[in-house]
């Protein structure tokens, strides 16, 4: 199916000649996914957007449903969004403090503190891509009853991209220009056409923190401000106390912006111990309502399950756990730096092997044996959401073929089976993190490998070293001093941008940028820098959708990146919660509409 | 005895700095940073983690920083915790009330474990008795305390459902209840630390009983027909206890430090767990702080060991 045909049939459902159903129909004809035809309805503006992304909510009045009570196996340390590092500050925040728009579950977004969201249609995007038009909800009061207006939005930009503040968020910030236009509209400008707008004031790294809270506390004395641990927020709870390391607790908000919110009277967010008991703490034991995060072997799931009191909800995402190929070389030495980019990979520079690589992999003994609901198998490296996952790979675990293509590329097996070429021997080191299904992962590869004639020597490192920045440390993911490693890499966003911009060449880690850069695989093409490019000011959506998938199908099909299993968000509720979750925001990112069904 | 004290609180002041230059060159050195889970997420640019990194002088030399934590903790400043952005005393002051309740109540069953049950085992030394004293005190402390806890959550929260096994600090209710759910909540975790903790101090006031039971002024006690209860309480256990109170004294910066292992089975929110989040999230500044007061209390509790034994037995005189 060409782009014409596609748009005439998008035409056609906007006219109303063509049903949405219909629609459906043909894309699956041409091998479309439904979510993914409902997607290209939603993004070009024939469906309403996020309508059926939230489930609905069924009581009828505010509060009256006694106490929610949450567990996490990492707890918060502080409730400021702008310094949250991770996650779980981020959730704890979240509670309190909201932001203009969410994302659902779907990829699509929702407003809390926004009036609408923005579209071409209502005016609220240039349709030059270069400012987008925020207009705010004029009934919200902060919980000392400061009424919520535009100054704080704008104060927020100003607050985050501060230098001396240090906000873990001024990503998001310190690009944009944001402009007042009246007491409850803001504009946020772009220096350059930008399709992905929804980044300042969205999701995660866009709660809004109260100006009249902060304002004597922006630079280096941000951190003294008393608000840091006692938040004012908008959120559907007020804060009543905070022991960081290990308890949150909140009351219900009686004024909350947002009718018939929240159904419960009191949340308590319980942090620390580990994630088997804290799933035995729900799913077992029932002391609490929900657990989050729960990496934790699927069989001890369904064990747990198995008691009956609560379910494990699987949300997907993008995140992606995924092999890399060193393209440089970790074992020769320039200007002080192994793995430089000047250098070649000598056994992964040959396709073949790179190619053989990639079948002795066996995803389907991974996600069956090792990760289960939490880890299915997949080709792709961009998996969601469904518009931008490519329909072009496959997947295939064939030790014969892999043997066969390495007999043809001329490397042979020496006198201890391990095959050599021109003096380079198929013996890789293969490093990762230390975490049960990766070292299950690495033996299940190594036995392949073996059969094959490759020998991987297996390598785990502390998580907190290898994931760490410390420029004085070898062993960083970031460095990249072996020949194969393996992690999950994290997509917090709907939009692939930030995801793809990994293996873009002017990203390759170095010493130049102390080994920040994010294009760790250190792979370079052309095609893949051009496509980025376009990407990053293409307006339209269907053919920025098209450059991601063929962005994919580039560094998948060049087998430097083996992507194995999609990570789904994983956690526990009892069975008559009906929390509303997504994996493109945090947990809490709806917790106004959260319930419990009596 | 003034000058014992001063001349013991001047050799102090060495060690004490001796142990802080170790502490922190070996946190210094040891790899890791607090922003590991900035580092695979791609919203936040590497410039933001360089620039945190800067901001809280992770890039300055070791000795720079080891003097300006020196000088600061002079000052009484103990630092921001890098993870929390709050002063890290804040942090501590907060965990010390479970802490030294849970552990102070574990250490107060070992001891009512521990002292009736090695005197008696002792004043009837191979009767059943002590047969059975000694195989329950073997098997005490040869378990470790994660199996225990493991297995007290197995028994009484999972197949019984009788006790909670998430320790919460936020108890609604009032009265008699609050006490009540308090002290449900703390059995296990109490349960497993002072039963180790018994079982090895059972073994050491039987053997000091043993050792004492056989000197000539217990004989002629029990010559002059004074009842046997009067010659325990009296002629053995009392000097029988000198050296179990020096044990116990030099176990009391215990009861500061937590039990990391226990207090992470079952949420107790206490230092050893605030300790052990520290060390995974590299959170310097409240690694230092926490075992540093640690190092002080063991140094301190040495010295009350040394003066309580002299008090004890005055045939130890000090000069």
């Amino acid at each position: 199916m060409t782009e014409d045909q596609l748009r005439e049939l998008i035409g056609r459902v906007k006219r109303g000649s063509l049903t949405r159903r219909g629609f459906v129909r043909r894309l699956a004809a041409f091998g479309f996914t439904a979510p993914m035809a409902t997607q290209l309805l939603a993004i070009s503006g024939a469906a309403p957007a996020a309508a059926q992304a939230v489930p609905p909510y069924r009581p009828t009045r505010r509060g009256g449903g006694g106490a929610l009570k949450i567990l996490y196996w990492q707890a918060a340390t502080l409730l400021n969004p702008h310094f949250a590092v991770g996650t779980t500050n981020q959730e704890a925040a979240r509670v309190f403090y909201e932001p203009l728009a969410g994302w659902t579950s779907e990829g699509t977004l929702f407003p809390i503190l926004a009036a609408e969201i923005p579209s071409i249609e209502n005016g609220g995007l240039s349709p030059d891509g270069r400012s987008v038009t925020w207009k705010l909800k004029r009934n919200v009061r902060w919980h000392d009853g400061t009424p919520f207006s535009a100054d704080d939005v704008i104060f927020n930009w100003e607050y985050s991209r501060h230098p001396a503040v240090g906000a873990t968020t001024s990503g998001s910030y310190r690009d944009v220009n944001v402009v007042k236009v009246d007491d409850f509209t803001v504009r946020v400008e772009f220096e350059r056409p930008t399709p992905f707008w929804a980044d300042a004031f969205v999701a995660s790294t866009g709660m809004i923190i109260p100006k009249h809270q902060f304002q004597n506390f922006v630079g280096a004395h941000a951190r003294d401000a008393p608000a840091n641990l006692r938040p004012v927020g908008t959120g559907p709870y007020r804060f009543v106390s905070f022991a960081p390391g290990d308890l949150l607790r909140g009351e219900i908000n009686p004024h909350y912006h947002r009718e018939n919110r929240p159904f419960f009277d009191t949340i308590e967010v319980k942090g620390g111990g580990d994630a088997v008991s804290a799933a035995r703490a729900v799913l077992q034991t029932g002391d609490f309502d929900y657990a989050w995060n729960l990496q934790v072997e699927d069989e001890i799931l369904q064990r747990l399950e198995a008691a009956g009191r609560g379910r494990v909800n699987i949300v997907e995402g993008g995140n992606v756990e995924f092999v890399q190929l060193n393209a440089t070389d970790p074992n020769i030495e320039v200007d002080g730096e192994r793995s430089h980019i000047s250098t070649q990979h000598p056994a992964f520079r040959d396709p073949a092997v790179r190619e053989a690589m990639a079948l002795l992999i066996d995803r389907a003994a991974l996600e069956r044996f090792i990760y289960g609901r939490g880890g299915p198998a997949t080709s792709n490296f961009l998996n969601n959401p469904p518009r931008f996952r490519s329909p072009n790979t496959r997947w295939e675990f064939n030790i014969a073929r892999a043997n066969e293509i390495l007999d043809r590329a001329g490397w042979v097996r020496g006198r201890d089976g391990v095959r050599v070429k021109d003096g380079v021997r198929l013996r890789f080191v293969f490093q990762t993190s230390v975490n049960a299904p990766r070292q299950r992962t690495q033996a299940i590869y190594k036995q392949a490998a073996m059969r094959a004639g490759i020998d991987l020597e297996l390598k785990s490192i502390a998580a907190s070293v290898f994931f760490s920045s410390d420029v004085a440390n070898p062993d960083t993911f970031t460095k990249f001093y072996a020949d194969m490693q393996m992690y999950t890499t994290t997509m917090p966003q709907a939009d692939p941008q930030r995801f793809m911009n990994q293996f873009v060449s002017w990203e390759i880690a170095s010493r130049a940028n102390s080994w920040q850069g994010r294009n760790v695989v250190r792979w370079r093409n052309a095609e893949y820098d051009a496509a980025y490019r376009a990407a990053e000011s293409e307006l339209d959506p269907i053919k920025r959708a098209a450059l991601f998938i063929r962005m994919n199908d580039l560094i998948v099909g060049s087998h430097h990146v083996i992507p194995l299993v999609r990570r789904p968000l994983v956690s526990a509720s009892l069975n008559n919660l009906r929390p509303v979750l997504s994996a493109w925001d945090n947990t809490h990112w709806l917790l106004a509409d959260w319930y419990r069904e009596t | 005895m003034l000058q014992y004290l001063i001349r013991r609180l001047l050799i102090a002041i060495p060690s004490l700095l001796g142990i802080s230059v170790v502490l922190f060159t070996v946190l210094a050195l040891a790899p890791g940073d607090p922003f590991e889970e900035l580092a695979t997420n791609p919203a936040i640019p590497p410039e933001v983690r360089a620039n945190l990194r800067a901001s809280l002088g992770l890039d300055d030399p070791i000795h720079q920083r080891y003097f300006a934590w020196l000088f600061a903790m002079l000052r009484g400043e103990w630092g921001y915790s890098f993870v929390s952005r709050i002063p890290v005393d804040d942090l501590i002051l907060q965990r010390l009330p479970t802490t030294v309740v849970v552990i102070g109540a574990s250490q107060i069953l070992a001891l009512a474990i521990a002292l009736p049950v090695g005197v008696l085992a002792a004043a009837r030394p191979y009767s059943l008795f002590d047969q059975l004293a000694n195989l329950f005190a073997f098997v005490g402390f040869s378990l470790p305390t994660f199996f225990t806890g493991l297995l007290f959550i197995l028994l009484f929260s999972i197949t019984l459902d009788w006790l909670p096994f998430v320790y919460r600090t936020n108890i609604e209710a009032t009265g008699w209840r609050w006490w009540w759910e308090h002290i449900r909540q703390a059995i296990m975790p109490v349960m497993v630390l002072g039963l180790f903790q018994g079982a090895s101090w059972t073994r050491f006031v039987r053997s000091a009983v043993l050792d004492v039971i056989r000197l000539d002024h217990v004989t002629t006690a029990r010559a002059k027909g004074l009842p046997e209860r009067r010659i325990i309480t009296r002629h053995v256990v009392r000097n029988a206890l000198i050296p179990v109170v020096t044990l116990v004294a030099l176990q009391m910066p215990i009861v500061f430090g937590g039990a990391i292992v226990t207090e992470q089975i079952f949420r107790v929110p206490g230092i050893g767990s605030l300790l052990i989040s520290a060390i995974l999230a590299n959170d310097t500044p409240v690694i230092m702080a926490v075992t540093f007061v640690f190092a002080c209390l063991v140094v301190f509790f040495n010295l009350l060991a040394d003066i309580l034994y002299g008090f004890l037995d005055p045939r130890i005189s000090y000069r």
